[in-house]
């Protein structure tokens, strides 16, 4: 694979113009929908956004204390705690690609510093990582692929499992815990850290239903991924720490 | 074949660029698996009618683009286009004297084949399992056939590609 990765790197190059184009209609219309929207949806949309920005500062308030709070108590513990990672926002080009796999084509690429494995989130949680690069573009294989899995843990107590996608765009599965595995309906799966892609910490859905058949030794567990996967426009790209 | 002079290049490009792009325009998901293979349709119809003009390598290309551009594995739609292009052009003659129904008949084996090399390189690949919704493109692409027949003879004409 690596061997052709030059080759297919001036290509993507080269073709960027046809993505370009085919994306056009898709970006028109979504521009107009914004500039035609009403002044009262505006002012609406304005004040909502508002509010939650202030939601969402008085909750950060808490965080700085503790955050400040855990890396005292990690430092007492000797072990380390994850600095904030850089971000870069990239825009979604709007254009379809192979239809048997769940890959999105976003705006920026190596040219931008975007690197292959790096984890990809939107605002409510992770959207998958990043599977190729080139260099004004890049694609993105998202966490409901079914050959995408994502290692994870139940947030409320740590119980560590792996979330595989399913193919369905809403779906995520989790086969490996055993029957007697503390997990509820309503748990917050978020990604473990293990392998070393994806951040600790970061929400990847929610469980939806859990169904245990007799005779199996694990639980058949379905999440919900919380990303909007098949809706998103921005996507956040995660940095490397060591980078900048 | 010393007289005739080749022109009209460029007009053969723009048509392929444009199925490139319509292979890639967003659809709304419930259709997009009915999306007609534009860039085949357009490839067998000039290697059916300019059969020492478009040939397997520049079917080649054109899939290899297309793999760049759809992000499938770099060289399967080359290989598929190169194949169905090959066999149009052995049967060009055969094909242009037949009525377009009977037209469709062919178009419709050979994107069958197509998808059948596209269905064999994602299972050879590992890539995951696929409903019945992958043989829909063959039948839409059979079905639009004539239109994409009459308006690229049409195009001929009108720029007299040679």
């Amino acid at each position: 694979m690596d061997l052709f990765e030059p080759g297919r790197q001036a290509l993507s190059a080269l073709v960027h113009p046809v993505r370009i184009i085919a994306s056009t209609p898709a970006t028109l219309t979504a521009r107009l929908d914004e500039n035609l929207a009403s002044r009262r949806a505006l002012i609406a949309e304005n004040q909502r956004l508002k509010d939650r920005q202030q939601m969402f500062e008085a909750r950060l308030q808490r965080f700085d204390s503790l955050e400040v709070e855990n890396i005292r108590l990690r430092r007492l513990l000797d072990s380390s705690y994850e600095i904030e990672r850089p971000v870069l926002i990239a825009e979604l080009i709007r254009i379809d690609l192979d239809p048997f796999s769940h890959l999105i084509e976003i705006g920026k690429g190596s040219r931008h510093g975007v690197y292959i494995g790096q984890p990809v989130i939107d605002e409510r949680g992770i959207l998958g990582q990043v599977d190729q690069v080139g260099p004004l573009s890049s694609t993105i294989r998202l966490i409901s692929d079914p050959s995408h899995a994502t290692p994870v843990q139940v947030n409320r107590n740590g119980l560590r499992g792996i979330a595989v996608g399913t193919g369905a765009i809403d779906q995520l599965t989790i086969q490996s815990l055993p029957g007697n595995a503390d997990i509820q309906v309503g748990d917050l799966i978020v990604a473990s850290g293990l392998g070393g892609r994806f951040p600790s910490g970061y929400p990847v859905g929610k469980v939806q239903r859990i169904s245990h058949e007799a005779g199996q030794p694990f639980l058949t567990i379905e999440l919900t991924p919380l990303a909007a996967l098949d809706r998103v426009r921005q996507v956040l790209l995660i940095g490397d720490e060591s980078d900048e | 074949m010393s007289e005739t002079t080749h022109r009209g290049g460029w007009v053969i490009i723009m048509t392929i660029l444009l199925s490139l792009i319509l292979t890639i325009m967003p659809l709304p998901e419930v259709i997009s698996q009915w999306r007609p293979e534009w860039t085949a349709l357009v490839l067998i119809y000039w290697a059916l009618a300019l059969p020492d003009r478009v040939g397997v390598g520049i079917a080649w290309c054109v899939g290899i683009l297309q793999d760049v551009l759809q992000v499938t594995v770099l060289g399967a739609h080359g290989l598929a286009f190169a194949l169905i292009v090959y066999l149009t052009v052995q049967l060009y003659q055969r094909l242009r004297l037949v009525p377009i129904w009977q037209q469709m008949i062919t178009v419709f084996i050979l994107l069958l084949i197509n998808r059948m090399l596209l269905l064999w390189i994602r299972g050879v690949m590992g890539d995951g399992d696929v409903g019945w919704q992958f043989w829909a493109p063959a039948v839409t692409s059979t079905l639009i056939w004539p239109l994409v027949f009459l308006t690229l003879r049409a195009v001929r004409r009108r720029f007299r590609v040679q």
